[in-house]
């Protein structure tokens, strides 16, 4: 295989992807709204797309599947096969079946005894779907527009109207003969002579022709053939051929299936035989001729259905897809695929750069030549707009990620039964690439539980008097510098008392110790905790929460939950922007250098001497009435010496607690490229990577959250 | 070209022969139309046509078209098959309205008396 086609059938499977991915999330909507044509079309239009292309690279296996799903969606979009819950479970099973099979020939692999059984299963429904009336059905051709001049569809009943010039007689050419050439192509069901331009007696001309004719043929010819038994009059004569009722219907369809290389109206309509090449010509012509004459151009739409060579609705039909074509290129326009690795490489440079520019602006400073330190701080804001860009490149929104629980949530309600509707907020908040990617697992595992232990039953909730319908929110947002994500569902909510009880079995929290409520909610991400009284096979094992904990701590994040009794639960999951470069504020502390994510700090303000005095006896101090606990980092990191005369608190926010960071010198904003900790210091708490400073020197990033956990531990433990 | 007639009573009934095309076409207007100015009762007997085009078809439209203009009532009789063919092409016989006979066998037409 020749480099080019396997980037292109890179290219097609990424596109299948996205395409089934679009067919699953039609199919879901069709399943509320099954009148939707809109949707049928579009899952249609995906099937039809992909058998297109999978042909294109040899992929029969692909071909012989979609195509018979093909035929049954074409049914359904004619209206000839209602759809209804089980076809749509039918079409979602066959949209997972394509998709296994671009998953094997991606992963160039055979198809296994499994697949091919299932696709032969499914394969048997549709069939069945298309039952007696399949063989009514016409035979489905290569290609669309062959199905027109094929001529299986028998019955098809052209309008012809035909005004013979003046001079036709007397240049020697009988309209009779034309009319009766035209008998040839098929059954003239019906002809109307028009005598409205005949003269009166005086007037007429005996050898003129005054006729005109409104002709209903009943032929299989494509419209370029009927034009063709006007050739030679064409000039002499006005010929409007109108296609039959069905067959507005068939170009309607054919102009939704045309390739995208067409995207003016005329070439649309001229390629699915509803115009003739002949008439767009003329059409423009008369654009044109209008156009010279008066301002405001009449659109060729408008044109052709006045001059009655094509119904409105194909205009409006070729308008849409017009449409539909300059959107699909105007965003192909603005999207270019890149491969990830090639942004990730490019992210390295970018921090590279960071800590390379930070270098250089310290030897500017050093040097005291103002001239380059001008220069260097230039290249410093060029360099933080950069990173900032570069940053951007890698930010998705997380609605993709969001919409693929639509299917579990259907698919899990199916198997639970249980009627649960899923609802999506703050779809576009954007997050990095690389933590989308990661979510996926966590979040699946929470919304599985939400529904399986969180949701009740129908009969438990009508009884409640809750609506039936259980409800499952899914809902992003961003807050400071960090990325929010809950799941929340209308559920019982947790048993408090019963988790307590279970901990304390596990021995997990001792028996006597007092939590607040948050906090024994917040016990089910421990280790081995479930509280399920059935195991389902969903969830329930304890095995779940916690590692749902330990996914999102690999990430930097944090997850809690807060529950109602009787209202819900809702899981929060406080996931970092971004896992590469932040805005970090610069402290000092004995001759070592921390820092601590910019977003998280709220103010610095500095460490009074009475409050200084009283270090010893407590660790909060009272700021502005409120109290704050602190953690002194020249303790906390056993720094020797001791510390400034004059020490600073760094007022820190994280998941809504406040905390103080007491540190010897504020050394100033900073931008940080994070550096991974080797794996000898993943056990040292309080720290979260390393910063590489423009001296060169290390400096250690604070992981706030410890810290702000441990300072409120200190503080639970001295009251 | 001239157009036999007969007169049955207050009925003027004309026999045009041969063929009613582009050729002939310009004769025949002012014969027929002269033929409407003659009587009030009019019937054209197609028997002998042996060829008629857009032009005869015309013509024949032209008088019928004066005629009811003019109240006066034209009828079109004994149409020979080449006319028959043409009105049945051209879905004509119900415009002319009135009774056409088809042919029993090619070439003859049977006629009622």
């Amino acid at each position: 295989m020749s480099l080019d086609l396997s980037e292109a059938l890179q290219t097609f499977y990424a596109e299948s992807r996205g395409l089934l991915q679009e067919m699953e999330e039609s199919l879901l909507r069709l399943e509320s709204a099954p009148a939707d044509t809109e949707s049928i079309n579009a899952v249609f239009r995906a099937a039809h797309t992909i058998k297109g292309s999978s042909g294109l690279f040899g992929l029969d296996d692909i071909v012989a599947f979609t195509h018979k799903a093909e035929n049954v969606l074409d049914r359904v979009r004619n209206n000839e096969l209602p759809l209804n819950e089980e076809l749509i479970g039918l079409l979602l099973g066959c949209r997972d079946h394509i998709e296994r099979l671009v998953d094997i020939a991606s992963d160039n692999a055979e198809m296994d005894s499994d697949t091919r059984v299932q696709g032969e299963a499914l394969a048997a429904r549709l069939s069945q779907c298309m039952g007696e009336s399949a063989a009514t059905l016409p035979v489905e051709t290569g290609s669309p527009l062959e199905s027109v001049g094929g001529g299986q569809m028998a019955g098809d009943v052209w309008h012809i109207s035909l005004r013979f010039g003046q001079d036709v007689l007397k240049d020697g050419m009988d309209p009779l003969s034309f009319i009766r050439y035209l008998a040839t192509l098929g059954e003239i069901r019906h002809l109307t002579t028009l005598t409205d331009a005949l003269p009166d007696a005086a007037g007429m001309d005996p050898e003129c022709c005054y006729l005109g004719f409104e002709i209903s043929l009943n032929s299989d010819a494509d419209k370029a053939r009927i034009e063709s038994v006007f050739e030679f009059v064409r000039d002499d004569c006005q010929l409007r051929i109108l296609a039959p009722g069905s067959r507005a219907a068939d170009f309607i369809n054919l102009i939704t299936a045309l390739p995208e290389d067409k995207s003016r109206l005329g070439e649309m309509l001229v390629a699915c035989g509803a115009v003739t090449q002949r008439e767009l010509d003329e059409s423009l012509a008369a654009q044109e001729c209008e156009s010279a004459r008066q301002k405001n151009v009449q659109p060729l739409g408008e044109i052709l259905v006045k001059r009655q060579i094509v119904q409105p609705e194909l205009v409006d039909a070729a308008l849409i897809k017009q449409k539909e074509v300059r959107l699909r290129q105007s965003q192909e326009a603005r999207y270019i695929r890149v491969h990830a690795d090639k942004l990730d490489e490019l992210i390295n440079l970018v921090g590279e750069l960071v800590i390379a520019s930070a270098g250089a602006g310290l030897l500017a400073q050093r040097q005291g030549d103002g001239a380059m330190q001008e220069a260097t701080a230039l290249m410093s804001r060029l360099v933080d707009e950069i990173r900032d860009g570069a940053l951007r490149l890698r930010m998705v929104p997380i609605g993709e990620t969001f919409s693929r629980f639509q299917r579990v949530v259907r698919d899990v309600s199916k198997e639970l039964g249980k009627d649960i509707e899923l609802v999506i907020t703050g779809a576009e908040t954007e997050l990095d690439k690389s933590v989308v990617e990661k979510i996926g697992d966590p979040l699946t595992h929470l919304v599985r539980n939400s529904m399986d232990h969180g949701i009740e039953s129908a009969e438990v909730r009508a009884a409640s008097g809750k609506p039936v319908k259980g409800k499952l929110r899914l809902n992003a947002y961003h807050d400071s510098g960090s990325i929010v994500i809950e799941v929340g569902d209308d559920g019982g909510g947790l048993n408090k008392d019963r988790i307590l009880k279970k901990a304390i079995e596990r021995g997990i929290v001792g028996p006597n110790q007092n939590l607040s409520d948050r906090e024994i909610y917040n016990l089910i991400f421990e280790a081995g905790f479930s509280t399920a009284d059935q195991v389902s096979n969903l969830s329930g094992r304890g095995v779940g929460m916690d590692v749902v904990r330990r996914n999102i701590e690999a990430l930097r994040g944090m997850v809690e939950l807060d529950s109602t009794p009787g209202e819900g639960t809702t899981v929060r999951i406080r996931l970092p922007l971004t896992l590469a470069i932040i805005d970090g504020f610069l402290v000092g502390v004995g001759d070592a250098a921390y820092v601590v994510p910019l977003e998280m700090v709220l103010e610095c303000v500095e460490l009074s001497d009475a409050d200084r005095q009283a270090l010893t006896q407590r660790a909060y101090i009272n700021l502005r009435g409120e109290v704050l606990p602190f953690v002194r980092l020249h303790d906390h990191f056993e720094v020797a010496g001791k510390g400034s005369r004059r020490e600073n608190i760094v007022v820190v926010q994280y998941g809504g607690r406040k905390a103080g960071l007491v540190v010897d010198r504020l050394m100033g904003e900073f931008q940080t490229v994070i550096k991974p900790l080797g794996k000898m210091f993943s056990r040292v708490k309080g720290i979260s990577g390393s910063t590489i400073l423009g001296t060169g020197e290390v400096a250690l990033i604070l992981d706030v959250q410890a810290l702000i956990q441990q300072a409120a531990e200190r503080e639970r433990a001295a009251a | 070209m001239e157009i036999r007639s007969e007169r049955h009573e207050a009925c003027l009934r004309l026999y045009p022969s041969g063929e009613m095309t582009i050729y002939s076409a310009a004769e025949l207007k002012p014969a027929l139309l002269h033929a409407l100015g003659q009587s009030d009762e009019i019937e054209i007997d197609l028997g002998d046509i042996s060829e008629i085009d857009t032009s005869g078809v015309q013509l024949l439209m032209l008088m019928k078209r004066e005629a009811a203009v003019a109240g006066k009532a034209l009828k079109l009789a004994g149409h020979s098959p080449a006319v028959l063919e043409v009105f049945e092409l051209l879905g004509l016989g119900n415009w002319f309205g009135d009774p056409q006979l088809l042919p029993a066998d090619a070439g003859k037409t049977r006629r009622v008396a």
